[in-house]
């Protein structure tokens, strides 16, 4: 079976080693990429983050590697953002005021609310969405790596896979815009898939074999 | 409750490309392959792995950086990374190996600021300030009951230990890995103590690190404050392995990934 080849975007602001690791370990061809053609036609595309929201939005913008996810998603070509590289397509967020997102999706992150150390860091127990969202589609639930002190409180209807909780709950992961043979267009992780464990890298198999055209 | 699981994480001390182990801080022996205690580590289910750089030369240092790539390859869990960082381009390079986060000690005694300009570039998540302490002798004025000691345990600071940690939080560290140089190595349990009066005294997640051999150990712990426990003797020779240990703090009604 091919190997499915993943272009993890170079923004220069996140630290790639981990994330191109856990998907070679997963049997994927994954290669950081600064192009902004390349990484628009790529089969697969993933976008980190780590860091603050504006200057990664700075760094995307500063690269054109906005429009290469905005045709992506436009082409209904799979995408997967991680951390910030989730909240990043959505329209803003809280910590950067003014510094406009992807705005795929509709809505803004959030900080968390007082009362707990932040950053989140570390593992929590997801889980499945509400009734009638397409969860089932979705592993079982696990416990996730998550590193964040902003949050995404709401998803479009029908997207959310998974909730989290950390004194209010928020969206752990979810996947958005199924193409035309059903699969999504985007995943979004809040959490850390490629530091999660087993779990983790289930998830991020599921998402190669999705890629590659394969049943789920 | 946060709602975060407790986290179990097994410490290699590595010098050159092996793991060793000694006992407060010395007595070093060898304790086996990094990548093959990793991988190991992983499948028990550890929730973290640290890595501790302890090479004294320019070249053990990189062969440590080998040996932190050839973790990163194998394993899907976040590792940090201490010894010797004393810049932001140390840490870089780490990071860029394969490092989630890196854990300062002496540099940030030395130069309190590295702490602040760490979190400003790389996140409060990627700070990790590592305080050994040692139990204070005779009542030294403005000492406290633990003095703060660095360079790997050879060298006291004369400043309280307790203290010195939450002005680690107040700079931008975002989490305090605290080690027992007393109990370090001795299999006698956390300092539990110097445990609680850290939790208490600083906001941060507190990871417990120094003397635990025994599931009971790891229990008193999270009990004392820990919201995360470390060992690395009692792993590397077996005599714990990390899936009893999670059950059976799961039995103890503390909550663990599973």
């Amino acid at each position: 079976m091919r190997a499915a080849r993943v272009a993890v975007a170079a923004t220069g602001v996140a630290n790639l080693a981990s994330v191109l690791a856990a998907l070679r370990r997963a049997g994927a061809a994954a290669e950081a990429v600064a192009a902004p053609r390349a990484l628009a036609e790529a089969e697969l595309a993933l976008l980190p983050g780590v860091g603050a929201f504006g200057a990664a939005a700075s760094a995307l913008r500063a690269r054109g590697l906005d429009e290469a996810f905005l045709e992506r998603w436009r082409e209904g070509r799979p995408s997967l953002g991680i951390c910030l590289g989730m909240q990043l397509f959505f329209e803003g967020s809280e910590e950067s005021p003014g510094a406009a997102g992807l705005g795929i999706l509709p809505g803004k992150a959030r900080r968390f609310g007082p009362g707990l150390p932040l950053p989140q860091l570390g593992w929590n127990r997801l889980a499945a969405g509400p009734a009638g969202s397409r969860e089932a589609a979705l592993l079982e639930p696990g416990w996730a790596y998550f590193a964040n002190s902003y949050l995404i409180g709401e998803a479009p209807a029908g997207s959310i896979a998974y909730r989290a909780s950390y004194g209010e709950d928020f969206v752990a992961a979810l996947e958005a815009g199924p193409l035309s043979d059903g699969r999504p267009a985007l995943l979004l992780c809040q959490c850390h898939p490629e530091l999660s464990g087993a779990w983790g890298a289930a998830l991020l198999s599921r998402w190669l074999a999705g890629g590659k055209g394969g049943s789920r | 409750m946060s709602g975060l699981a407790l986290r179990v994480i097994p410490c290699l001390d590595i010098d050159g490309g092996r793991v060793v182990k000694g006992r407060s801080f010395a007595e070093l022996r060898d304790a086996g392959d990094p990548v093959e205690l990793a991988s190991r580590y992983e499948a028990e289910g550890a929730d973290e792995l640290a890595i501790l750089d302890i090479s004294a030369t320019v070249e053990g240092r990189k062969t440590a950086l080998g040996v932190l790539r050839s973790i990163r390859e194998a394993i899907g869990l976040p590792i940090v990374v201490g010894g010797g960082i004393s810049s932001l381009a140390d840490a870089e390079r780490l990071l860029g190996a394969g490092a989630d986060r890196v854990s300062v000690n002496s540099a940030a005694f030395r130069d309190p600021g590295l702490i602040g300009e760490l979190a400003a570039r790389f996140g409060v998540q990627c700070v990790v300030v590592a305080v050994d302490a040692r139990r204070a002798g005779g009542g030294q004025p403005g000492l406290g009951s633990w003095e703060l000691v660095v360079e790997a345990g050879r060298r006291g600071t004369g400043r309280d230990a307790v203290g010195w940690a939450r002005e680690a939080a107040d700079r931008g560290a975002g989490e305090i890995l605290l080690t027992s140089i007393d109990r370090d190595g001795s299999g006698s349990g956390y300092d539990l103590e110097l445990l609680a009066a850290v939790a208490a005294a600083c906001p941060l997640p507190v990871v417990a690190s120094g003397g635990a051999s025994e599931p009971g150990h790891f229990a008193e712990g999270a009990r004392a404050g820990a919201r995360a426990l470390l060992a690395a003797g009692a792993f590397h020779r077996g005599e714990l392995s990390i899936g009893e240990l999670k059950a059976y703090l799961s039995r103890e009604g503390l909550e663990v990934r599973t």
